[in-house]
């Protein structure tokens, strides 16, 4: 009885396989490559971490993403050659995990046929889904995964469908390293990153390299870490001018304010990811004096950018709170596939990849980008202070 | 030198919590043999309990401590009663799957509700540094820690004081017999899930306190910690849940200190294998022979 049941379970996949590969090979010949644009809206998918580890940031892109769609629409569309399209958003969770990011990718391209996907937010999740967009010819651009070798093939060549809308870690690492050397002359750096992302670990490594005084500890904490004073407190034994911790603000918080409460008042520097309020409400405002962080996207290089201003005020608007960088930077994805669909005046996905890949000059939140031949945004840097919770200065980097 | 105490005084402070924790793994390990893994999830609904009346209600520290040891026993008594009672003559691996997918339903339920957004908790009790010898020490690190021994002392009296204690002691060895004798199983269980969640809805609020940041998904390793706390210590002996958690505590901070901070939780979970291959009954454990 067991034996026929598997055969037929067996003989039934095979079937299907068959019928699997014999469709794809139909499909292949038929259409044409990518993702064909019909009727009057311009369909995006958002494969997205809106649960799990990284639900934190996905959310936050998510509501980015939402705001920048609904105010294309009340606009009437993007303009596609003269007829002004919608934006439908198709907006799926890829739980956190690359399994399911792979799979959402396929269901979006395959079934819901976008034209372009905005996501994931980790460069862990984006790298599962790149075999699957690549084969549709469905450009995605991931706000916030950057991990150098994100946008690169194994072989050094550029990803032809992977774009991105932040920094890559080799940009920020060296210039935290310099803003170290060249400001706050530190000689003696504690590293202490985030393990758990490619983020945290490939910032401390590209900021090792880049610095030419002493690393004098390198330790590693994991996202959902709550407890830190065990490594704060040897870093307290050995002397430092001050500590680069790449990583998130929800940790970053708490190590500021266990740091603090242990009596280390040297400088603690980090990266874009501990750039959000909470980070100050995290830590208690009274301990988030000396905070560096490098950002796109701060306050007061934001007062003279008026898209910037536009979008924290609608944002404020409608969340109720202030702009966290990561929807600042899904936002900017939106509008970088709007500006790719209207310079190519076509909504087809390869088109889209096309424009996407010639952006220049695009004035987004944060910053002006130009998209280089590795689809890495070049936009300006800036190194913002807080003291007692606020932003008290910022520092250009050149 | 004062490094080596400072470490001790991190060490202690987390192994409390994680002690608290793996109190309420061992007594329903104890009483119905079930490894409820949707404990750390319990003190998950603690800390936000906490944060909830705090801000809301304006509650101060004591009242909140004791709401949340109230939402937490209530929740234990409910998941129990829902998700375990109706599973109870099934094969242990049900009911063990079973508390896994309770755990991922609080876990995505409050994330779905209450948006997985870290959020700070309120800071009701003013934190003061002491420096004793070079050694800083906070009160609230003294109060976690006062607060887990006075509960873990309490717990120890109702188990071996109190009728309800005997009648969970007759309930653990042997539940046939103990209803043979007029013990209420039902209402004994309901009571050791109320008593293990209270501490689990305390810890929750002793957390939020300390660090200042809670999250949905808070419970997740803090409970699978306190877990190899419980099986550190025995699991089923209540002394060995708190002895296990501290020990647990200091291993994690020590292993930070000594500049292997990549592997804290991989030294936790060998330390977890080391045990079950040379020791499956723990410290305390009663090693039983199986009659066959």
């Amino acid at each position: 009885m067991k034996k026929t049941m598997i055969k037929k379970v067996v003989s039934m996949a095979a079937i299907v396989m068959t019928a699997g590969i014999f469709a794809g090979c139909s499909t292949a010949k038929t259409t044409t490559k990518g993702n064909q644009t019909t009727g009057n809206t311009i369909k995006i998918g958002v494969n997205m971490e809106l649960s799990g580890a990284a639900a934190g940031y996905g959310n936050s892109q998510k509501q980015g993403i939402q705001l920048a769609a609904a105010e294309i629409n009340k606009d009437g569309g993007i303009n596609v050659n003269g007829k002004k399209k919608k934006i439908k958003l198709i907006i799926r969770d890829n739980k956190t995990s690359t399994n399911t990011s792979a799979s959402v990718a396929a269901q979006l391209v395959n079934n819901d046929k976008v034209a372009a996907i905005v996501g994931p937010a980790t460069t862990n999740a984006g790298t599962a889904e790149i075999p699957n967009i690549t084969k549709a010819a469905v450009p995605s651009v991931s706000p916030s995964a950057t991990d150098p070798a994100y946008t690169l093939q194994k072989s050094g060549k550029v990803q032809p469908y992977v774009f991105r809308a932040c920094y890559q870690n080799n940009f920020q690492g060296s210039t935290a390293a310099k803003f170290m050397t060249n400001t706050l002359k530190a000689k003696r750096v504690a590293v202490y990153a985030d393990n758990s992302s490619d983020y945290g670990t490939g910032l401390a490594k590209a900021f090792k390299k880049a610095y030419t005084g002493k690393v004098v500890d390198s330790q590693f904490f994991t996202a959902g870490d709550k407890d830190f004073n065990a490594v704060l407190t040897s870093f307290k034994s050995k002397k430092i001018d001050a500590i680069y911790a790449p990583g998130y603000y929800n940790e970053l918080g708490l190590i500021i304010k266990q740091a603090r409460q242990a009596g280390i008042n040297v400088p603690i520097v980090g990266s874009d990811g501990m750039a959000d309020p909470k980070l100050a409400q995290i830590a208690g405002d009274q301990n988030a004096s000396k905070i560096y962080y490098t950002t796109p996207f701060s306050d007061d290089v934001a007062k003279d950018n008026p898209t910037a201003v536009k979008f924290m005020n609608k944002y404020k608007a409608r969340y109720h709170q202030d702009a966290p960088t990561f929807s600042a930077l899904a936002y900017d994805s939106v509008y970088m596939i709007k500006t790719a669909i209207e310079n190519e005046k076509s909504a087809d996905s390869v088109k889209i990849a096309k424009g996407l890949a010639n952006i220049k000059d695009f004035d987004g939140v944060t910053g002006k980008i130009t998209m280089n031949k590795n689809h890495d945004p070049e936009k300006p840097i800036a190194i913002e202070q807080l003291t007692k919770g606020k932003v008290s200065n910022s520092f250009d980097i050149k | 030198m004062e490094t080596f105490f400072q470490q001790i005084i991190n060490g202690l402070s987390l192994g409390s919590i994680y002690a608290l924790l793996a109190l309420g793994y061992t007594m329903v390990y104890g009483i119905i043999k079930l490894i409820n893994f949707a404990h750390g999830d319990i003190y998950m609904l603690g800390a936000f309990w906490g944060y909830y009346v705090i801000n809301v209600w304006h509650f101060n520290f004591i009242s909140a401590l004791l709401s949340a040891m109230l939402v937490g026993a209530a929740s234990g008594v409910i998941i129990e009663y829902f998700a375990y009672r109706p599973l109870r003559r099934s094969p242990r691996i049900t009911a063990l799957i079973t508390a896994i997918g309770v755990s991922f339903l609080l876990e995505n339920g409050m994330s779905y509700l209450f948006s997985s957004n870290t959020r700070d908790f309120p800071q009701i009790i003013k934190q003061v540094n002491y420096h004793i010898g070079g050694v800083l020490i906070s009160n609230i690190q003294i109060l976690i820690l006062v607060t887990a021994c006075v509960l873990m002392v309490l717990l120890q009296l109702i188990i071996k004081k109190t009728k309800m204690g005997r009648a969970m002691r007759a309930v653990s060895v042997d539940p046939d017999a103990a209803e043979l004798v007029g013990i209420n199983i039902n209402w004994t269980i309901s009571f050791t899930f109320a008593l293990g969640s209270a501490l689990a809805g305390a810890a929750g609020v002793l957390i939020g306190l300390y660090y200042n940041s809670i999250d949905p998904l808070m419970g997740m390793t803090p409970g699978i910690k306190a877990f190899v706390a419980a099986v550190l210590g025995g699991i089923g002996s209540v002394p060995g849940a708190s002895v296990g958690g501290f020990i647990i505590g200091i291993l994690e901070t020590f292993v930070q200190s000594i500049g292997l901070s990549a592997y804290k939780d991989a030294v936790v979970y060998f330390v977890l294998i080391v045990i079950l291959l040379i020791l499956p009954a723990g410290i305390f454990g009663k090693n039983t022979k199986e009659k066959v």
